[in-house]
């Protein structure tokens, strides 16, 4: 199967997410640029982190109106496979693929650490090969991650399963420990933890690698059916 | 244009000597955007006019030195075809005039002079010096430029994707009025592809690419060149503002635009911008520069020439490129949304010629503004100093109490409040971030890892500046042999006061020769830095403070950290107790946090020793035998252990000891050659040291939970380990928020 990574002026982790799906995981992996109109035949696309066109807008904000976005949001609507990881997941509700927004942390700083989070559902192409309840540690580093929904989306994103993960320790004000969720057809899931820089022995956590290797996993079963 | 008056030239901060040297350099009286440019140049922060004569002292060369003093950055080959480019530079200034964008800057302009010569940013560590946070008097603003320093760090670094892995933060009066901002980069690159800031080849287009000129910073290469006064804080416009999407924009774009092969020669517009940018790539590559400022990009009208050459708007690039081929460089800027225009070509009679719409405004011998610039032997004296060199009496009420000062101080307390701030993780390759002794970096595409570490003990240096920059070096060595790294090489930043004072200017020199005695010793040749004098305000100067950043090389493996591991192991105190006297007890964190004095002279260093205590060290790392590692240096015994029992699951350690010292001393003297490991085979380990003449006694036991530390039979110190660590990882927040 075949990774693409978006790649938008100042995203800063799309090497990192590249090297993980490549080198720890051992798949294909292509970037593909902002403003390219296609996704160039990948099987499942990573929005990764960064400070994609400087945002110093709302973070996301620019970055929904790329060219890239609207080839994404497409492959998305048709079931592919779209995980956005921190600047990722903030481009993805700023674009609507996913319900919420993201604000400033609790405390009005930036964060970078590792944080356990509790893998809450396993029903999802990105957690398949987690087990449910599950700890894993995933590094976290944003300034803006703190995410917040009216009360009935929360309500519904709980009822409908759609909570990936949460924060064993919130971190940074995340309204009920929420780090990632998935949309309603659980094809998209944006996190603001950082599952490539869990998925190297070396780095001390091999938590994140789950996250890619279910990805694939969901990639051949698809293909196989 | 208006004439050269005796006040302009001193507003510009050139002597009267120094202006009757550019007359007779130009044969005529310089226009005033000359004397703007040579004002710039021959400022003590772009031509080391007082420290150069001294910085010739320092070994340069070693077998695995590519590039010393004199380019962007130093860089040294770390094999497999690889090499790494890195430099420290100091923001100290601008720091204390505008906190945040003063240090946001400080880490575009080192980024930008890595990058600059093709190699990609992969680590940065800064070195921060600050007044005290509960000074009565000045804390508050202290608070607020600590607070800013760390946002403006972190909102560039985290924003440009390199990783802020380490560093030091250190509290002193001296530093209230004068804070320290220094931040070191390094990056990495094939050997073969180093780029350097020479304009070659006559015709030759030179190409500015980057970011808009604006009339921000002009005058900010003089500024740092000067003392503060009350009136400091009206240079704010001095200041520049950093946009780091844009910088990290240009970092893909130069990268990518040097694969294409059409770029000659690259320099960054740093201090002094286009102006230094230009001469020096002209004086490097033996040639001239012609250029006209009308197409140079502004995002202000009515910009004066003057205005345009001194301007040090950030993230912009000077780069010459092969003729003919400009497009494909342009090309790739263009991609990333960036300007890229030819303002001027390489010519062949050595003149940077500056024109305005046609009009000559500046013609210059470019060696005549870079190598020509004046040189002092300023005169210097015995260093000063006022602190006495006998010991006042003191004996501890409470040791205990002692430590816990020691580890809830500003100093030695858990820096996370920092360090947490910072993306120390970006670009995956952090095998140890920030808290342990060295910095640890692998390196992808070798299967090595380079190891930093950043030291430098401003006390040590006052009391004496020769000894203290001996034991500067040996620390930052220790530092990196403690994780198992071999050092390389080294770059360094001096900051003192004002070198026109003999007491100021002796304390420079001898740092200096110290410097220069260890990191000979040591083998570590100095491969670039900077220096930074007239750190004063109301004359009152900083410490002494040479900034020492080394880089060491080791295999990439899981790291060695300070963290006791296991209950149940043998502590060993490779290298000995050693041992101190009272006199050599005065700059110790103990005097300052607990006494609250400083006296006498720095620790005593014996670099055959250390050399010695080293290398077993880094045999013990590479045999696996340790289980830890954590070198002493400010605290001591007791504060080492208490860090060492620090982990995420606190393991303390019964310790107990045989020796004739007094306990203050034995428990929190800060002799050198001394690093703690923990290991299940202690015997192993001091056979190890053994073959090096070095001694290992093994000290203690580790134990859950618990640091019990006795001698001869009597309890110094006994605490909970958990308990000490929290109280340690919550100070600075406390001290900010009080």
């Amino acid at each position: 199967m075949k990774f693409g990574v978006v790649v938008f002026p100042g995203s800063n982790c799309d090497h990192d997410a590249w090297y993980a799906v490549s080198q720890n995981l051992g798949e294909q992996a292509d970037f593909i640029w902002h403003d390219s109109t296609d996704l160039g035949g990948a099987d499942a696309v990573i929005l990764p982190g960064g400070f994609s066109y400087g945002d110093y807008l709302r973070c996301g904000a620019i970055a929904k109106f790329s060219p890239v976005m609207a080839a994404v949001r497409r492959f998305a609507q048709e079931g592919g496979l779209v995980l956005g990881i921190c600047n990722g997941f903030q481009i993805l509700v700023e674009c609507g693929l996913l319900p919420g927004a993201l604000i400033r942390n609790r405390g009005l700083k930036f964060i970078c650490r590792p944080v356990d989070l509790v893998t809450v559902t396993t029903d999802s192409p990105f957690t398949n090969q987690s087990a449910k309840g599950e700890i894993v540690r995933i590094p976290i580093a944003h300034g803006e991650g703190c995410y917040v929904a009216d009360e009935r989306t929360l309500d519904e994103l709980e009822a409908e399963d759609r909570v990936v993960y949460r924060y064993l320790d919130n971190p940074n004000g995340s309204a009920r420990d929420i780090a990632g969720i998935l949309n309603r057809q659980r094809n998209v899931l944006g996190m603001m933890p950082h599952p490539e820089r869990a998925s190297d022995p070396l780095l001390g956590s091999t938590g994140g690698l789950a996250v890619f290797r279910s990805m694939a996993a969901a990639v051949e079963k698809a293909a196989v059916r | 244009m208006s004439a050269i008056t005796p006040d302009l030239v001193a507003a510009h901060q050139l002597t009267e000597a120094e202006y009757e040297r550019i007359v007779s350099l130009l044969g005529r009286e310089p226009t005033y955007t000359e004397l703007g440019i040579f004002s710039v140049m021959w400022s003590e922060h772009c031509s080391y006019k007082s420290s150069r004569l001294h910085l010739k002292k320092l070994p340069t060369r070693s077998k695995l030195v590519v590039q010393g003093p004199g380019e962007n950055a130093g860089i040294v080959d770390i094999g497999g075809g690889y090499a790494i480019a890195f430099k420290i530079e100091s923001h100290n200034h601008p720091s204390f005039i505008e906190p945040f964008q003063g240090a946001a800057t400080g880490v575009g302009g080192i980024l930008r002079d890595i990058f600059t010569m093709g190699a990609r940013p992969i680590a940065v560590l800064d070195a921060l010096r600050f007044g005290p946070l509960d000074d009565p008097e000045t804390g508050a603003r202290n608070r607020r430029i600590l607070e800013g320093v760390v946002a403006g760090i972190a909102h560039y670094g985290n924003c440009f994707g390199v990783p802020t892995v380490g560093g030091e933060t250190v509290f002193e009066p001296s530093y209230a009025g004068n804070p320290l901002v220094n931040v070191f980069a390094l990056g990495v690159f094939r050997k073969d592809q180093i780029f350097y800031a020479r304009a070659e080849g006559e015709g030759n287009p030179v190409i500015y690419v980057g970011a808009k000129t604006g009339r921000d910073g002009i005058h900010g290469a003089s500024m740092a060149s000067a003392e503060f006064s009350e009136e400091s804080h009206q240079k704010r416009p001095n200041v520049q503002v950093g946009d780091p999407f844009l910088e990290k924009l240009l970092l893909e774009a130069c990268l990518e635009a040097m694969q294409t092969g059409a770029i000659v020669g690259i320099q960054d517009m740093g201090a002094a911008g286009l102006t230094c940018s230009t001469c020096e790539m002209g004086s490097r590559g033996h040639t001239g520069i012609e250029i006209d400022l009308q197409y140079v990009p502004q995002r202000e009208s009515g910009m004066t020439p003057y205005e345009i050459m001194l301007s040090e708007s950030q993230e912009r690039m000077l780069l010459v490129a092969a003729k003919g081929r400009e497009q494909e460089v342009v090309r790739v800027f263009r991609k990333w949304g960036l300007d890229a225009v030819t303002i001027g070509v390489v010519t062949g009679d050595g003149k940077m010629r500056v024109k305005y719409h046609g009009r000559v405004v500046a013609e210059i011998d470019t060696r005549a503004l870079a190598d020509e610039a004046p040189i002092y032997d300023r005169p210097h004296t015995a260093p000063l100093r006022t602190a006495p060199l006998e010991a006042p009496g003191f004996a501890s009420a409470d040791l205990n109490r002692d430590l816990r000062t020691l580890l809830t101080s500003a100093d030695l307390c858990s820096k996370r409040w920092i360090w947490e701030q910072y993306d120390y993780m970006v670009r995956t390759n952090t095998l140890q971030g920030p808290g342990g002794d060295a910095a640890i970096v692998r390196i992808k595409e070798t299967g090595t890892s380079v190891a930093m570490a950043l030291d430098g003990n401003g006390r040590y240096t006052y009391l004496s500046p020769r000894e203290g920059a001996k034991l500067m070096v040996a620390e930052c060595c220790r530092n990196l042999s403690t994780v198992g790294a071999l050092p390389v090489a080294a770059t360094n930043n001096l900051n003192f006061g004002n070198p026109e004072r003999p007491g100021i200017m002796a304390q420079l020199v001898e740092a200096i020769e110290g410097m220069a005695e260890a990191c000979e010793f040591f083998e570590t040749p100095i491969t670039g830095g900077n220096v930074s004098l007239y750190n004063e305000t109301l004359g009152e100067a900083v410490f002494p403070s040479p900034v020492l950043g080394i880089v060491g090389l080791l295999d990439t493996r899981p790291p060695l950290t300070i963290h006791f591991k296991n209950p149940g192991r043998a502590v060993v105190l490779l290298g000995g107790l050693g041992t101190c006297d009272p006199v050599r007890f005065g700059g110790t964190q103990y005097a300052k946090q607990v006494l609250k004095d400083l006296w006498g002279l720095p620790p005593a260093l014996d670099m055959d020793y250390e050399k010695r205590v080293q290398a077993a060290m880094r045999r013990i790392a590479e045999s696996g035998l340790a289980e830890s590692a954590h070198d002493l240096s400010d605290g001591g015994l007791a504060v080492a252990l208490a860090e060492c029992s620090f982990g995420e699951d606190p393991i303390g350690a019964v310790i107990e000891l045989d020796s004739r010292l007094r306990p203050e001393l034995l428990l929190f003297h800060e002799g050198p050659s001394r690093i703690l490991v923990s290991t299940a085979d202690p015997e192993a380990v001091a056979r190890l040291a053994a073959g090096y003449g070095v001694e290992a006694p093994r000290i203690g036991t580790t134990a859950a939970d618990v640091l019990k530390i006795s001698n001869r039979g009597a309890a110094l110190i006994q605490a909970g380990a958990r308990e000490l660590k929290e109280a340690w990882e919550g100070a600075l927040e406390k001290m900010l928020h009080a």
